[in-house]
Order: structure tokens, then C-alpha cells, then sequence
């Protein structure tokens, strides 16, 4: 062929190309009209997956738990996500390999996670810790993880303690499992727990979303903390001037507080019509404190 | 022209003559006897089984049909020498492969057409009726066909430069690959080496999509499908397909026949 | 080499016609090995013309090149080096293809079609008129004597049969040129009697024939000029009697001795004797001496024939020595 000819065709390529790419972006937007939840249909039963799979069945679970972190992954992209099929399609990938670690790890976070960040069904995270659990009875970091959902988002402190304990049996657990099973099983909620739990995750995990995550929550206590300070200090306020205080700044004035008091992020805290003291309104921290437990 | 249309025909009546291809076309007429069947036991959804597994079947037979023989129409011409005697007529080497192209693309309409002849009467035999929903059904065929085509232009590219062992191993390869388009664009969420992500994003608008085609849930459930899916469906299959016809064409026009 | 006569034209020197084939420096190189790195040489500058009009052999022992030059001529294959043309007319010239026959070598066509459907569909490509095709195709039927079996699939043709159906479709549109690569293979003496007949009839309407053989008999009996190619280079161009008159000609005289003890002498140590008789091989400058000599014995002379050594030996010595060439070059270092 000569070169005027490879010329051509090379072009032709080009701009072919040039011309799919155009019109798949159009297609992409006509088939996200076109696709519903209803196209999930076959794929969420976990006995059928599996028997199709044949012989694939761990290759298959890999798949599937890219799919959920893909999916995870466009919901914290900000996209619109419908976290109810979460579990649907956590079930399938444990059912195709009950031993894939990550995904009872990961997917208990998911699942407990408040609304909207997580799905807010910490029930199918134990439950899915559970099945977990007896797969893997040697997996002590699943009873871990069991804890921590009882703990915080399900606030079964009898239960946390149980789990924890369980987990400490197991000679290569974290040393410190023992004594705050039995910190918990007296005291149950408490700050320093919470610290502590979140503190250690922060120090071991090496993924950036969990770690991102628990910084958050350490940041949170810190406020929560903070906010109990003020209001203290909006008590004594109220001791000694009769009334309960509306501006930050009077706490300020009045000597009460050095300084205008921020959270971990800079933010001001400001204080309520009845003279609590909360988050700044443009705080990223707002986004979970709504959704957070109320302080005791 | 002409020539191009004799090749095409004489491709057509060799997949006639076939026996296999009526295996084929028979076990899919089976297939869709037995979703009747398979329908009544489960309850309230026969239509969807019929219309899935009808579907399907004229999809996996195609696309088995695409693969295997869209991979043997210039391979067995080479292998059997059947070629040499024909290039010495005043024929193009491109007028051959797109003739051969041509053929087993009238071919498979012809399967297809018979095979949704089926699928439509199981339907009806079921249903009593025929509705307007029911077209869904008719153009997920057709998105079958379009996605048909673009499999036997692969196929056609591959065998022109390696082994028809490899040819139907990489055109079924990009075919599944296909598949996951959606899966590929998710891993852009800042879970991985942006660089990566770049490149998976190039790959992922470049490589065939054969998502698209796929509108078995609409289909499913009688959804409608839009006009502007079904034009855009049909302008890249066309675009894609001359893409990889023409570079066979040009692989072909160069290679030394052994 | 020993080449009477490369570029042929001692025949036609006449006629400035344009020769219908013309091949110029034509080199095929085959790569292989690891990574296609090496290079096989199969065919090296080749330069033949063939006549028009003319019924040319292509000779050589199996690999030479005969199937190479042909398969490039036909544009199956591109060459390395060189060109050809056809009629005048470069080889990349797809309409040039109107007037060229070819018959493959062990050709084999789609078995699911009948005899007269594969002569329709290669009569297709031609521009004749459906009543012109059909017509045709039922000539060249009954012309290579498969008009009884034209309606069977050719799953079940027998070898010589699908060679007829190749010669066939090769001719079924009156080329002026014929290229046909070993066309007597695999057929009976009845087939390549036919075949014969058939290449003979093809002259006498004037077409051009190019065969190639190694049944250097048939080369004998049907060309006008036979081109030798060993080991991918031309040896020798010529009419068969020419080349093969390279050799010594000498004469041969077949005798009797009487019974009684001749003073044959020096002359019959040099003779063969097969039971009574002796052959005795001279020059011919020496035939009179040796005549002379052998009255002088008293020897009956039976009879004094010219020694024509055969186009085989001709072609046996050109193998060798090729053999001998590529051995020497296997031995020298790299």
C-alpha cells in the first residue's frame, strides 16, 4: 500500500475514533435513562451467582467487591448513589468467597455507617460480621469490627463488650481488647473509649478513606468534648448573670473563655437560641453531627 | 459493487449449506418452547423468562455463530487455498473481505429473524396478544444484530493476521472486555494512580462497547426504548465496524498468502 | 550457469512484440525464524520473458522457485525486489486479471458447491451476461469431461476431477494468457493426456501458456521454450532441444563381431558389450576413423545413431550442481 494510502487509513482511524468516542458519551447518557434497578434483578440472588459461576466463583467474588467499592466510591465522589443495594450485592461476594477479608472489613462500614454516608443498617453489618464469623472463627479483627458497630452505631454496650472479648481470646489480637472489653461491659459509652477505639484505627489503618474517616470521628469527640466545656462554661455564665448566655462573644467578654473557642477544623462554635453551644453552621463536621449520636 | 454482492451471496450460501448453522437455529426454537414451560412454574413472570431467555439464547448462539465463523471466512480460505484461485480474478482483496463481511451479516439476520420469529410466537402463545410494549423487544433483537456485526468485523481483523486459534480467542477477549466498560469508568474514583485512571479512561471510550446494546431489562419489562439510543446504537456499530473493516482491509491487501 | 540464452531471444528476434510476460530482476525473500529476523531467499532476480502465443515450461525440482514466481505473478504473494507485467500491463493491475487464467496448484474449491456452481461463481467476476455465463460454463464443462458430474457437490470429486474443474475456470473466460502451476499432478495418463490435449488446443487458438512441471517428458513434448530454475535463480532459458544440446554430442555404433577373433583391440575395450553386440561412443569428428577401424576388424555394423542426452540428464547435472554450490557455501565460515 503506499503512503498516501497508510496516510489515509491512519486518518480514517483517527478520526473514526474520534467519532466513537463523541458518540458514546451520547449513548451513555440515552442508556442511564434506559437502566433501572429491575436490570439487578437476576444478579441478587447469591445461590444463583454462585451456581453460575461455576467453577469461578472467587474470581467472581473479586469482581463483585470491585463493583461495591466502585460503587462506595461514586457515592463519596458526591454522585447519587442508592446505598440499598449495598447489601445485596455484599451478600453475593460473601457467598461467592466467604474468606475475602476486606469486603466483612470494609462492608460493615458501609452498611453501619449513618445515612448518607453509609447505608445505616449496622443490623446487616453484624449480620454480615456474623456470617463472617463462621466462616472465619480464626479471624479475630471480625470481632473487632463486630465491636466497633455495637459500640457506635448500635449502642449494644453488653454486646461490644461480648465481642470484644471474644476477640481477645485469640493470642494474635490486639493486646488492649481484654481490658476495654471490660471497660465497656462497666462504664459503656464513654469519651475515652471512643477516643481510643477511633485513635487506634487512625494508627493502623493504612487505606486514606478509613483513616480520613476516623479523624473525622476523633475530631467530632473533640467537639463533642468541646461543646460540653461550653456549656459549662455557658452554666456558669447563666450563675452568674441570670441569663443564659446567646453570643459567643459575651462568653468571651465576660472572661469566661480566653478566646473564641473553634474546633479541629478552625470553625467557631456558636451557641443556640437556648444558649448550647454547637457547630458552626459551615463546618464540614455539621454534615455528621446531625446524624450523630446526641451528647449524653 | 457486483462483485462485492457475489462474494457476499456465495458466503451466505456456504452458512445455508451448513448443516451446524440449523442445529443452531433449532436448539434456539427448543429454547424458546422450553421458556413456556419454564414460565409456568414460576409465577407471574413468565413473560420476563421468555423475553430473557429468548434473548439470550439468540445472543449466545450469535454471538457464537460471529465468533467461530466470522473468524473461519478468511482463514479457511487461506487454509483451504480455496483463495487463490479467486484473487486471480478481477478482484479487489479488499471487494473479498468486504463481501465476506457482507455475507455472514446476511446470514446472521437471517438466524436472528427466524430465531425472533420464535421468540415473538412463544410470546404470543403465552400473552394472547401482541402490544406496542412488545417492540421493546423487537429493538433489543436488533441491538443483538447491531452488536452481531461488530463482533464479525473483529473477528475478520484478527484472522487476517494471526492464527484462527487466536483470533477467536482475542475477539471473544475485547468482546467480554466490552462488557465492562462501566466497571472500568468507576475505577476513576480516586482509588487509584491517576495516571493509571487516565489510561483505563482512554481504554475505556476506545475499546468496543457492548454495553450499550444491551437492553434486555427494558425489554424485560416492556420499558421503552428511545429513538435517540436506537439512531446513536446504530451509527456506532456502522462507525466501529467500518473502523475495523478498513484496517483489515488494508492488513489483508499486504499479506503475503503462504 | 550454464545459460545458452537468458533473456530468450534468439527466438522471436524478429518480432519486437511485447513480450505477455515480462519479469524483470524479480526477488522473493522469505523471513523466519525467532522474531522473522532471518531471511530465506527463494527466489533471486529473476529476468524471463515468455512470448506471446507461445506454451513456455517452467522447470525445477520441488522448491526451486516455480510455485514462487507464479504465486507472485498472480499477486498471492508481493515480491521483495523487481516487477512483471502481464500483457504489457503491471502485475498490481487488478483489471489485467480479465485476461489471465490461473490454475493453483492442488486447487481445491468450496466443497459445498457442484462443479457448475463453482464455474458460476468464478464466471461472476467476469462480465458476461447470464445467458453467456450459463452457456460457457456448460462448454468448459463437457471441454474437461465432467459434464455427467456437473451437479454433484465437489466434496466428491476425486483429485483429478477437482484438477479439471480448476483447469476449467481458469480458461472459461478466453484469457489470452494461461498460468497454470503443476497442472498434470495427481492426474492418471488418461487425465494428463487431456491435459495435454488441452494446453495444445489453448496454442492453437493462439493463447499464451506458462506451466510449470518437474515431468520434464511433458515439458518436452508441449513447450516452445522451457526455463530452468534451481535453487531461486534462472539456470537456463531455450527450446528443449537446445538446451539439452549443451552436452557433448557424440555418436553411438552399435556392431557385431564375427565369431572369429577380431583385432577389435583399444576400440572394443571402449565399447559395451550386451551379449553379441557392442555399442561404441564417439566423437563425431572421429566417427570415420573409427568406421574405418572397425571394417578393417571385420565388425558388422548394426547401426550409427546421434547420442541426444535427454532434457533429464540436462536437468540432473544443473541439480547437482546447485547442490554441490550451496554445500560449498554451508562450509565456508561465517
Amino acid at each position: 500500500m503506499s503512503s498516501k494510502g497508510y496516510i489515509a487509513l491512519l486518518l480514517f482511524v483517527l478520526l473514526g475514533f474520534a467519532g466513537v468516542w463523541r458518540l458514546q458519551e451520547h449513548i451513555d447518557r440515552q442508556q442511564s435513562a434506559v437502566e433501572s434497578e429491575d436490570d439487578q434483578l437476576m444478579l441478587r440472588s447469591s445461590k444463583l451467582v454462585k451456581g453460575l459461576s461455576l467453577e469461578y466463583a472467587p474470581l467472581m467474588a473479586d469482581i463483585y467487591w470491585t463493583r461495591v467499592v466502585q460503587y462506595f466510591g461514586n457515592k463519596q465522589a458526591g454522585n447519587q448513589v442508592d446505598l440499598r443495594l449495598l447489601w445485596p450485592l455484599l451478600d453475593v461476594t460473601t457467598v461467592l468467597d466467604p474468606e475475602l477479608m476486606p469486603v466483612y472489613h470494609f462492608g460493615s462500614t458501609f452498611l453501619s455507617d449513618a445515612s448518607p454516608r453509609g447505608a445505616g443498617r449496622p443490623d446487616l453489618a453484624v449480620e454480615l460480621l456474623e456470617r463472617g464469623l463462621r466462616a472465619n472463627p480464626d479471624e479475630w479483627r471480625l470481632y473487632y469490627d463486630l465491636g466497633f458497630v455495637y459500640y457506635f452505631d448500635m449502642k449494644d454496650y453488653a454486646k461490644a463488650s461480648a465481642a470484644l472479648y471474644e476477640g481477645s481470646k485469640n493470642p494474635k489480637a490486639f493486646i488492649w481488647m481484654k481490658a476495654m472489653a471490660a471497660k465497656i461491659a462497666t462504664e459503656g459509652n464513654s469519651t475515652e473509649t471512643s477516643n481510643f477505639l477511633w485513635q487506634d484505627v487512625y494508627n493502623t489503618t493504612k487505606d486514606p478513606l478509613v483513616k480520613q474517616n476516623a479523624l473525622r470521628h476523633l475530631q467530632l469527640l473533640r467537639a463533642e468534648d468541646d461543646r460540653k466545656q461550653i456549656d459549662a462554661v455557658a452554666d456558669e455564665y447563666q450563675k452568674r448573670f441570670g441569663r443564659r448566655p446567646v453570643r459567643m462573644s459575651e462568653l468571651v467578654q465576660s472572661g469566661l473563655l480566653r478566646g473564641a473557642p473553634v474546633d479541629a477544623l478552625g470553625y467557631p462554635y456558636t451557641l443556640s437560641e437556648a444558649g448550647k453551644a454547637e457547630l458552626n453552621l459551615k463546618t464540614p463536621l455539621r454534615e455528621r453531627w446531625i446524624k450523630a449520636p446526641a451528647s449524653k | 459493487m457486483t462483485r462485492i454482492g457475489t462474494v457476499a451471496l456465495n458466503t451466505f450460501r456456504e452458512a445455508v449449506r451448513d448443516r451446524v448453522l440449523y442445529n443452531l437455529v433449532f436448539f434456539a426454537l427448543v429454547m424458546m418452547a422450553s421458556a413456556i414451560l419454564v414460565g409456568q412454574i414460576s409465577v407471574g413472570i413468565e413473560q420476563i423468562v421468555i423475553v430473557t431467555l429468548g434473548l439470550s439464547a439468540i445472543s449466545i448462539i450469535g454471538l457464537l455463530i460471529s465468533v467461530f465463523i466470522g473468524v473461519g471466512l478468511v482463514s479457511k480460505e487461506i487454509d483451504k487455498r480455496t483463495l487463490y484461485a479467486l484473487l486471480a480474478k478481477p478482484l479487489r482483496r479488499w471487494e473479498f473481505i468486504l463481501g465476506k463481511f457482507a455475507g455472514l451479516a446476511l446470514t446472521l439476520t437471517v438466524n436472528t429473524a427466524a430465531m425472533s420469529a420464535g421468540l415473538f410466537l412463544a410470546l404470543f402463545y403465552v400473552k394472547h396478544s401482541i402490544e406496542r410494549a412488545d417492540t421493546a423487544v423487537l429493538v433489543a433483537v436488533y441491538f443483538i444484530l447491531l452488536k452481531l456485526a461488530l463482533v464479525v468485523a473483529l473477528a475478520m481483523l484478527f484472522s487476517c493476521f494471526t492464527t484462527p486459534l487466536l483470533a477467536i480467542l482475542f475477539t471473544a477477549g475485547l468482546y467480554v472486555a466490552g462488557l465492562f466498560i462501566h466497571e472500568m469508568r468507576g475505577m476513576q474514583s480516586g482509588l487509584i494512580d491517576p495516571v493509571l485512571g487516565r489510561l483505563l479512561r482512554w481504554i475505556s471510550y476506545l475499546l468496543p462497547n457492548f454495553e450499550n446494546f444491551d437492553v434486555m431489562g427494558a425489554a424485560a419489562h416492556g420499558r421503552v426504548i428511545p429513538g435517540m439510543l436506537i439512531a446513536e446504537n446504530t451509527v456506532y456499530a456502522a462507525l466501529y465496524c467500518a473502523i475495523v473493516l478498513a484496517v483489515a482491509m488494508a492488513i489483508f491487501s499486504q499479506r503475503n498468502l503462504k | 550457469m550454464t545459460a545458452i540464452d537468458p533473456f530468450g531471444m534468439n527466438v522471436n528476434n524478429e518480432s519486437m512484440a511485447e513480450p505477455a510476460i515480462d519479469i524483470e530482476d524479480l526477488t522473493k525473500d522469505y523471513p523466519y525464524g525467532f522474531l522473522h529476523l532471518k531471511k530465506r531467499r527463494s527466489l533471486e532476480n529473476l529476468t524471463m520473458q515468455v512470448q506471446a502465443g507461445e506454451v513456455f515450461g517452467f522447470l525445477g525440482p520441488n522448491g526451486a522457485g516455480k510455485s514462487t514466481t507464479i504465486k507472485l505473478l498472480m499477486r498471492l504473494i508481493f515480491p521483495t525486489a523487481g516487477s512483471a507485467r502481464i500483457l504489457g500491463k503491471p502485475i498490481s493491475d487488478i483489471a489485467m486479471h480479465r485476461d489471465i487464467g490461473y490454475l493453483p496448484e492442488q486447487p481445491y474449491f468450496y466443497d459445498y458447491l457442484t462443479a457448475a456452481e463453482v464455474l458460476d461463481y468464478f464466471a461472476r467476476f467476469h462480465d458476461f451476461t447470464t445467458a453467456e455465463r450459463r452457456e460457457r460454463v456448460q462448454r468448459m464443462l463437457e471441454k474437461v469431461g465432467l459434464e455427467s458430474v456437473g451437479r454433484v457437490q465437489l466434496r466428491k470429486y476425486s483429485k483429478g476431477m477437482l484438477q479439471r474443474v480448476g483447469l476449467a475456470q481458469a480458461i472459461l473466460h478466453d484469457p489470452a494468457v494461461v498460468v497454470l502451476d503443476e497442472p498434470m499432478s495427481g492426474l492418471d495418463p488418461v487425465g494428463r493426456r487431456e491435459v495435454r490435449d488441452i494446453i495444445l488446443e489453448l496454442k492453437k487458438q493462439g493463447k499464451t501458456v506458462l506451466f510449470s512441471t518437474h515431468i520434464l517428458s511433458d515439458a518436452e513434448m508441449l513447450c516452445d521454450r522451457v526455463g530452468v530454475i534451481v535453487g531461486g535463480k534462472l539456470q537456463g532459458v531455450g527450446a528443449p532441444s537446445e538446451l539439452v544440446g549443451l552436452q557433448a554430442q557424440g555418436i553411438e555404433i552399435l556392431f557385431e563381431l564375427p565369431a572369429s577373433g577380431a583385432t577389435g583391440g583399444d576400440l572394443l575395450a571402449q565399447a559395451t558389450q550386451t551379449g553379441d553386440r557392442y555399442r561404441l561412443q564417439v566423437e563425431e569428428i572421429g566417427l570415420y576413423a573409427a568406421m574405418q577401424r572397425l571394417q578393417a576388424a571385420g565388425a558388422k555394423v548394426l547401426s550409427v545413431t546421434q547420442v541426444k542426452p535427454s532434457l533429464e540428464e540436462y536437468f540432473m547435472h544443473l541439480v547437482e550442481a546447485d547442490r554441490a554450490q550451496a554445500a560449498a557455501v554451508e562450509v565456508r565460515p561465517k
